[in-house]
């Protein structure tokens, strides 16, 4: 009995997994809305505000691309996955897309079989202290209790890190950021450890933010950025460009409140032109309206508009944008021509 | 048994026809348990076809080759040698021995509390028996794992940090200079073994051995010659080799301390009993403890009452009645349903990852699986596993309930 159970429950998911395989624009658009798969809760990234509506800069992302193949930003289904469900959830189809906080690595491409598709935070990990230990560096971190989340690039670097610089700690593994976070209070560990941004978006959640400090090292690099399943390029394409076009807005100057006007008339810049689908066919070209883009930007603003009214320094949460600059501003956001 | 023989040579006589595969009775159950199994095969078939096809075309294949490649990961909690850098297959051994400790002292403790809890209820000290039906209702009618974050939060709260105990002016002094309680575990000595343990361990199994060789010995000559002998020779017996060993050979066998001044975040030294652990080994304990209770009460009062009182009748005190009459007889009705409650408690261990224990589902089935991304090849050796722990323990349990069950002769 216990085989016939076990064959059923393989075969069952080798099933699940086939259906997978169609293709994901049609899927979206017969049941009108798009399954995003976001952390479990993450204030700033992906979260549930007071009257339950999700919201953060990875949500942004997923109502963009709602926007643009669905032409409604709240046409999104969002499927909270912690990191080691997140991976399961993508490859069985349950979501369309991955936007949580997750690190593009050689092996999830290529061997997890997923394709990301741009990176919307430039990233990397760090330690959350109390104050009042006064540790000043990650060197000084030898002996102690690391909170650290599981199923994520977080534990695998923080293995090489001390490995590397030769000292001991005592890993306490966790599923979610929520748990972390209680653990880390209540002193069950002396240092907690996650992407950068995420240690500055758990932090303004506390009482008493200024009580814990953000150690300087950054011990690895996290690019982090939606992902979908192999084999589906078309689909790939829509998240990878929905991407460049909120980024390409902000350098050209396309924002959510001009937007509507200058999609409504061919205005002097060719390039905002083709964006904007007031000249040329490139919404033809990705198998989508020709206002797609506008209907991204429309959204949540452009890339620079969704940060500052998430993660941005006039948040509690503060980041500065650094890395996440457009090119032109000393930053590392360069979106290819759309031509 | 004539008439049979005589019909099956008649039988033989006419000669076997296969319209009798459907027509004669004595064919026909064979006919459709063939059929049915063919079927059954046949669908296996599919399933693993569909399976095979649809890996190939997700572009999978199904390869156990990840387990030599290195884990990555740390575990906290080890009993072998691992690091970073050790296997995947290491890092589920490692899994497996934990699974395997865990699930070891939760049986044990889970027996003891549920003989206890069990005799107790039916006490007729009005308070104890309300106080075991309590427990025993309120642990069985909470799922466990309830009781495993329940526990761990409570360890949490109520433990010390262990920074307390630290340093030359530390707010808290370890117990007895060697126990600390912390919210991250129990502190306690570590036993060191030095040249010449194995001598004072085989001293230790030679004085048990000799302990019960005079039980019995006491027993046979009281029932063949009618002397009763002494008993306490059985405690020389037991204890003199060890402790003989242990003065002999200095340094076989020491403790060490846990160290407070060795680090700035941590108690050093010593071992440390952490809280994972204990939250997932009591839940677990309390929990089946509960439902082994019930069924030695079931046990003890399917002992008819006709049997106490005969032996109280015969002047047995109440303790011997229960030792000597009652137990050996309830144990035929504990047992068989004990074998599951060992089952349930060691498939419940797998529940480990909520408190962050690394047992083998958080290892080979938590993080190598999502490290790797190999689900079905994880899957397939948890299954395994804990089909062949399940298929132990009930093996090992047979043999035991076939030496307590009623002996038919
Ligand atoms: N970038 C790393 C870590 C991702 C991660 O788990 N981040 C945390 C904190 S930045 C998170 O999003 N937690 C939310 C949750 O627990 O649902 C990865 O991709 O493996």
């Amino acid at each position: 009995m216990k085989t016939t159970v076990f064959l059923g429950t393989v075969g069952a998911a080798a099933l699940a997994a086939g259906v997978a395989g169609a293709a994901t624009l049609d899927d979206v658009q017969e049941r009108g809305t798009l399954n995003c798969g976001v952390t479990t809760g993450l204030v700033g990234f992906a979260a549930p505000n007071a009257s339950g509506e999700w919201e953060g800069f990875d949500v942004a992302l997923c109502r963009a691309v709602a926007a643009a193949v669905l032409g409604d930003p709240t046409a999104v289904e969002f499927v909270p996955t912690t990191g080691k469900t997140r991976f399961t959830a993508l490859a069985s189809g349950e979501i369309d897309m991955l936007a949580r906080n997750t690190t593009w690595t050689f092996s999830r491409d290529n061997d997890l079989g997923f394709e990301f598709n741009g990176i919307n935070y430039y990233d990397g990990q760090g330690f959350l202290v109390p104050r009042d230990l006064g540790v000043t560096s990650a060197m000084d971190l030898d002996g102690a209790t690391v909170c650290v989340q599981t199923g994520t690039t977080t534990e695998l670097n923080l293995a090489d890190f001390f490995r590397k610089n030769n000292i001991s700690y005592e890993p306490v593994p966790i599923e979610t950021n929520a748990e972390a976070q209680q653990q880390y209070l209540a002193g069950a560990c002396d240092a907690y450890t996650t992407d950068a941004s995420g240690l500055a978006a758990t932090r303004a959640t506390f009482e008493a933010p200024g009580d814990h400090v953000i150690l300087p090292e950054i011990i690895s690099k996290e690019p982090l950025g939606p992902l979908v399943r192999h084999g589906d390029n078309e689909w790939g394409d829509i998240v990878r460009w929905t991407l460049n076009a909120l980024i390409a807005a902000e350098e050209y100057g396309v924002t959510s409140a001009n937007v509507e006007d200058m999609a409504s008339a061919a205005g002097d810049s060719p390039e905002v032109n083709r964006l904007l689908g007031t000249e040329g066919n490139l919404g033809e070209m990705i198998g989508l309206e020709s206002d797609w883009a506008v209907n991204a930007i429309s959204a949540g603003g452009n890339y620079g508009e969704i940060f500052a009214q998430n993660i941005g320094e006039d948040t509690p949460i503060g980041l500065a944008r650094g890395l996440n600059a457009q090119w032109t501003d000393g930053g590392l956001l360069y979106a290819p021509p759309f031509r | 048994m004539a008439s049979i023989s005589e019909h099956d040579t008649q039988q033989d006589r006419q000669g076997f026809r296969p319209s009798m595969l459907i027509n004669d009775t004595r064919y026909r159950g064979l006919t459709f348990q063939f059929i049915a199994l063919m079927l059954i095969i046949l669908a296996f078939a599919w399933l693993g076809a569909n399976l095979m096809s649809n890996l190939a075309a997700a572009g999978l294949d199904i390869s156990f080759g990840f387990l030599d490649e290195p884990a990555g990961y740390d575990i906290a909690f080890s009993m072998i040698d691992y690091t970073s850098q050790s296997s995947h297959l290491r890092a589920a051994i490692v899994g497996v021995l934990n699974t395997l400790l865990v699930a070891f002292m939760g049986c044990v403790t889970a027996t003891i509390i549920g003989v206890t809890a069990g005799v107790l209820r039916l006490s007729k000290n009005w308070l104890i028996a309300r106080l075991m039906s309590a427990y025993v209702e309120a642990f069985r009618n909470v799922p466990v794992l309830i009781w495993i974050l329940i526990i761990g939060a409570v360890v949490t709260i109520s433990g010390a940090n262990p920074r307390a105990f630290l340093g030359e002016e530390a707010e808290s002094n370890l117990f007895l200079g060697m126990f600390a309680f912390t919210n991250r575990g129990l502190y306690a000595p570590a036993v060191e073994i030095g040249p010449g343990a194995l001598i004072v361990l085989i001293a230790l199994i030679a004085g048990i051995a000799g302990a019960i060789a005079w039980r019995w010995y006491v027993k046979h000559t009281l029932f063949s010659s009618g002397k009763l002998l002494p008993g306490w020779p059985m405690w020389l017996i037991l204890l003199a080799p060890p402790i003989l060993a242990y003065f002999l050979f200095q340094g076989a066998i020491g403790l060490s301390m846990p160290d407070t001044m060795a680090n700035r975040f941590n108690i050093q030294g010593g071992t440390l009993v952490g809280k994972p652990l204990i939250a997932l080994w009591l839940a677990l304990s309390v929990y089946t403890g509960a439902f082994i209770a019930e069924n030695v009460r079931a046990g003890i009062l399917s002992v008819s009452k006709g049997q106490t009182e005969a032996a109280a009748a015969l002047g047995l005190r109440p303790r011997r009645v229960m030792n000597l009459v009652v137990l050996p007889q309830a144990l035929r009705v504990i047992v068989p349903p004990l074998i599951s409650q060992y089952l349930n408690l060691t498939k419940n261990s797998s529940l480990a990852i909520a408190v962050g224990y690394a047992d083998i589902t958080a290892t080979l089935g938590g993080i190598t699986l999502n490290q790797t991304g190999r689900a079905i090849e994880c899957i397939l050796m948890l299954m395994l596993f804990y089909l062949i722990i399940s298929l132990a323990i009930s093996g090992v349990m047979n043999v035991y309930n076939s030496t307590v069950a009623l002996k038919e002769r």
